[in-house]
């Protein structure tokens, strides 16, 4: 059982105009196996949240603690935190040009596990991992998210937290820019991931549609850096219904 | 008359002021520039494995397929019309790869070098030099590709440290006829290369590829020139380089001349340079000069840039360590033309040499 703790986090960014406070004080735990949906309007701060727990540069901590089972992960540098048991699957996943997929899962792979998986058994987890995501075969030999659609991007996310096994898998927007069909075949790879490894996940989402395959165990309102509501799946519904106006007014 | 390249000359001897050679540290040119250097024959270009059938290797005089203005090239002319012939006769399509290379030379004095490479009508093959060793060396490189022939030249420079090597590596390519040059320049204290095609007959082609890292205290300078002088040619050139190290310096030039019979011409070139620390200087110049309209395309473009943060956090953000994200990045970077040699054992040569590049300017 591994618990990932945020208290108090705030997080600014440097701008033209000086720096400007994105998170102001956020207080979440979550717990091995428990499923937390994080809702919020456009610019409400939920991804800066995801990005300041990996440890993106561009985000300057200025106050509140993250913790991973009591180890001090503000303190990590991006691949220390990866090594600790966080994966984050992008909104945005970055093209690496000239680096074959094949490659880079493999040197991930390698980096996280402190030795290079048996090349037999490695190319059966990945074949496994990419049937499994309706990927073609020839997926594995194109470079890292170069000419990627938006659906395949999104699938090679996920193909890496079934491939990776984190502690925690935070997935920023995951469900952004998906059809009905990619969305289903993402959602059962997060669902299956979980099944397997009982990893906790933070699910960032403006809509509720992901909710139906992924089903949250808690739902906490985000608006203006901080969380401002939190209830079960329920309040999902009441979102669906009502949507964030009342959140972003007050 | 165009303005790319010119080179004209007091007494045979650049002074740095010259468009070709402003770039260029003279004083590192160990005298072949200005005729100080003391000049011997050599001729240290050999055959690495046995030739096949319809090819020849032989040291013989040589005569010129090109004029040119450039100092060194005129004065290796002047002291020597000996050098070696390579003959690729007409018809032979070679499977597999022909390997020249050049080991230990001179560093007292400087090897002044002649190499003739004819390809026969509708020859097709594969040539390889690999450069290593310590050496002074002036080098004039003339490559006739044949009407229909198919040649693919690729030039390693590995040169050990103290290596300076100016060479015109000059292509005339013939009617229906294409050349690929794959130039890689990682080793050598001064390289000076200039790629350089005429087309003479329609229907030719050209892409020139090439690689360069320079670390500390290394110049390495690449200048090419695609003459378009007769219509429905096309040309593709592909530069990339990294730097790192104080007082790293690269130069890359790309003149592309589309004259006023070069109808139906396309044409694009492209460099980019990734500037992995402080104190390295990168200078890439596209210039194109056309004065025909009546063309496919004509384009080219220039990038120099550092380490994209996003790409190493996208990596380090699977558990990669900083040092192995780097490396990941400028394997991938050269990838896209080091793939282009097609073999794979010297891939994997130039590959590490680069990690190596990497590791020597540290992080």
């Amino acid at each position: 059982m591994s618990t990932l703790e945020i208290r108090g986090l705030k997080v600014s960014v440097d701008t033209e105009q000086g720096a400007i406070e994105i998170l102001k004080g956020v207080d979440l735990t979550i717990k091995s196996g428990e499923t937390h949906a994080i809702m919020g309007p456009n610019g409400s701060g939920k991804s800066t949240l995801a990005y300041s727990i990996a440890g993106h540069p561009k985000y300057t901590i200025t106050g509140g603690t993250v913790t991973l089972d009591g180890a001090d992960v503000l303190e990590m540098t991006v691949d220390e935190r990866a090594k600790a048991g966080l994966f984050l699957a992008m909104q945005y996943p970055v093209e690496v040009p000239g680096v074959s997929v094949s490659n880079f899962l493999r040197t991930a792979a390698t980096a996280l596990r402190g030795e290079a998986p048996k090349l037999r058994e490695w190319v059966g987890e990945v074949k496994s991992a990419m049937e499994s995501l309706k990927m073609d075969a020839s997926f594995a030999q194109r470079n890292v998210n170069e000419g990627f659609s938006g659906g395949e991007k999104k699938r090679h996310e996920i193909m890496q937290l079934e491939l990776l096994k984190p502690k925690f898998a935070i997935l920023d927007e995951t469900d952004s820019g998906l059809d009905v069909d990619a969305l289903r075949i993402v959602s059962e790879g997060v669902v299956r991931a979980k099944a397997a490894n009982n990893h906790g996940i933070l699910l960032i989402t403006h809509y509720t549609r992901i909710l139906k395959y992924i089903k949250p165990d808690f739902v906490h309102v985000f608006a203006n850096g901080r969380i401002v509501e939190e209830g079960g799946p329920e309040l999902a519904d009441k979102l669906e219904a009502n949507g964030y106006a009342e959140y972003v007014s007050a | 008359m165009t303005t790319l390249q010119s080179n004209i000359l007091e007494k045979h001897t650049p002074t740095g002021r010259e468009e070709a050679w402003r770039f260029t540290p003279l004083k590192r040119l160990g005298g072949m520039h200005d005729g100080t250097a003391t000049p011997v024959l050599h001729n240290s270009l050999i055959a690495k494995s046995e030739l096949p059938n319809g090819v020849t290797l032989s040291h013989t005089t040589i005569k010129s397929i090109t004029e040119t203005d450039d100092a060194i090239v005129n004065r290796i002319r002047e002291f020597t019309d000996q050098g070696t012939l390579l003959q690729i006769s007409a018809d032979t399509e070679v499977s597999s790869p022909i390997f020249l290379g050049r080991t230990q030379g001179v560093l007292d004095k400087a090897e002044f070098a002649r190499v003739l490479i004819k390809v026969g009508s509708h020859a097709k093959a594969t040539v390889i030099i690999e450069n290593t060793g310590d050496t002074h060396i002036a080098e004039d490189l003339e490559i006739q590709v044949g009407p229909g022939a198919n040649l693919t030249f690729i030039c390693l420079q590995e040169w050990g440290s103290q290596t300076i090597h100016a060479g015109r590596h000059h292509a005339t390519v013939d009617r229906d006829a294409s050349f690929k040059s794959i130039v890689v320049t990682v080793g050598g204290n001064l390289v000076r290369l200039l790629p350089t095609v005429d087309f003479i007959a329609p229907g030719a082609s050209c892409d020139l590829s090439g690689v360069y890292f320079a670390t500390a205290g290394q110049f390495f300078e690449h200048r090419m020139f695609v003459d378009h002088k007769v219509p429905h040619a096309k040309s593709r050139v592909n530069y990339k380089g990294a730097l790192a190290g104080d007082k790293a310096h690269t130069v890359w030039i790309g003149d592309v001349f589309i004259r006023a019979a070069a109808e139906g011409t396309d044409t694009y070139e492209l460099n980019r340079n990734l500037l992995l620390s402080d104190g390295a200087r990168a200078d890439s110049v596209p210039n194109l000069e056309i004065e025909t309209g009546e063309i496919v395309g004509a384009g080219h473009a220039s990038t120099t840039g550092r380490f994209d943060d996003e790409q190493l956090f996208y990596l380090m953000s699977r558990g990669i360590n900083m040092e192995d994200a780097r490396r990941l990045v400028v394997r991938g970077f050269f990838n896209e033309i080091v793939a282009e040699i097609g073999i794979e054992e010297i891939q994997n040569r130039i590959m590490t040499r680069i990690d190596e590049e990497l590791a020597k300017a540290g992080n």
